[in-house]
């Protein structure tokens, strides 16, 4: 049975969070969750770009890479999707939206390394969604993601203050409070199922 | 020439090891730290890949234009991506479907990207291709370590074979997610510690010494 594109975005919020159930984004997740600013910035480019890419990507794969027998090539073209794409979208805001540049731009160039938006591309092709599945797995995967970095910036936010281990403290503490996170959000996994 | 390959052995194994000391590359090593051959697989792979990037780069150095290097080289890392990806297909199908995207993923693997930047891009070939091996295999040990806890903990198993009797009730918290979380922290914890204990008895050292010739 096919799943609704409805119940793909729910759930990849949700139930199979993309950094909460498969650790992908850690880099950036812990790097720049020391703010709430910040964070929210680099989830709005999360989204967007991810919302995009995932349709852009599907729609190469399904087009041209089958058609020519090039499956074995993903890889690549997906980067070179990606960064084109990021690349673009930076061009673009900087010569008609300057304001939104400043406060989105320096976000930009750290996606095309962000490993959730390869992954998004990667679990399309693995789990054989159609376009529309695409779409709702691409914007329900950085939204996911958003809410899940804007948390932990919240939380890091409210416990800077306190005393930490010393050896905890940074990416230590941060990777505990995710795990407890994780474990909050496993609390939805009767919900739906998409894996 | 040989401590110049002892140093980097050291850092990247244990003083700088670039997931504990360095915080690179977590995303790839959570999610296939279940179970031990998975991740002794997924490590090797790093590892290879690490290593051969390194050298490529490092003999296209004088070649590649600074402005397009990020290009090239996540072409190159891509390029070997794709062998370990062919070669997992053909010679063990099973590993690559459990492995499933995270093959793949090995391309936004921060930490091949930062030996090819800050390493490969302003040294030999040979010594590159060594300080890639070496950073690989330093991912590769914590992994395993990670693995290990878990797959103990989570089967009562070490690469499918059984080490804890029956009397052990399986830890189901093991097998999920928030698991790794919670053992990689505990290991950076304790190495961090200890990494801090240690600055600490040198830095007390160095003031002794001071004021003994002050005297």
């Amino acid at each position: 049975m096919e799943i609704s594109p409805f119940l793909i975005f729910f759930a990849s919020i949700f139930t199979s969070n993309i950094l909460l159930t498969n650790f992908l984004g850690m880099c950036s997740y812990l790097s720049i969750s020391k703010d709430l600013k910040s964070a929210l910035g680099l989830g709005e480019a999360v989204i967007f770009v991810m919302s995009v890419t995932s349709v852009l990507n599907y729609l190469v794969y399904k087009y041209i890479l089958i058609p020519f027998d090039l499956d074995y090539l993903r890889f690549i073209i997906f980067i070179i999707v990606i960064a084109a794409f990021v690349q673009l979208v930076e061009m673009i805001l900087e010569r008609f939206m300057p304001r939104l540049y400043y406060t989105l731009g320096i976000f930009l160039p750290l996606i095309t390394v962000n490993c959730a938006i390869l992954g998004v591309a990667l679990f399309l092709v693995i789990r054989e969604y159609n376009l529309l599945q695409s779409l709702a797995y691409g914007a329900g995967g950085g939204i996911g993601w958003t809410l899940a970095i804007l948390a932990l910036a919240g939380i890091r936010q409210k416990v800077d203050e306190s005393k930490v281990p010393k050896g905890l403290q940074g990416p230590g503490f941060a990777m505990i409070v995710t795990g407890i996170m994780a474990l909050a959000f496993i609390g939805f996994s009767g919900i739906i199922s998409i894996q | 020439m040989g401590s110049q390959y002892k140093e980097i052995a050291k850092k990247a194994l244990w003083t700088d090891n670039p997931v504990i000391r360095q915080i690179l590359g977590i995303c790839s090593a959570l999610a296939v730290t279940n179970l031990v051959s998975n991740t002794l697989v997924m490590g090797l792979g790093v590892a290879f890949v690490t290593a051969f990037s390194s050298f490529t780069v490092s003999v296209l150095r004088n070649i590649i234009p600074i402005r397009v290097r990020m290009m090239v080289q996540t072409l190159i890392i891509a390029f070997y991506v794709i062998l370990v990806d062919i070669l997992l297909k053909a010679f063990y199908p099973d590993m690559s479907r459990a492995l499933g995207p995270y093959v793949g993923l090995i391309i936004t693997n921060c930490i091949i990207m930062g030996r090819c930047e800050a390493f490969a891009q302003s040294n030999k070939p040979v010594i590159s291709f060594y300080d890639g091996l070496m950073s690989g295999l330093g991912y590769t040990l914590v992994l395993t370590a990670i693995a290990v806890v878990r797959e103990l903990l989570g089967f009562g198993t070490i690469f499918g074979l059984r080490i804890l009797g029956d009397w052990w009730v399986p830890w189901t918290i093991m097998v999920m997610a928030p698991s790794a979380f919670f053992v990689l922290a505990s290991i950076i914890w304790v190495t961090k510690t200890f990494a801090l204990k240690k600055e600490k008895t040198a830095g007390q050292k160095v003031i002794r010494g001071v004021q003994a010739s002050g005297n």
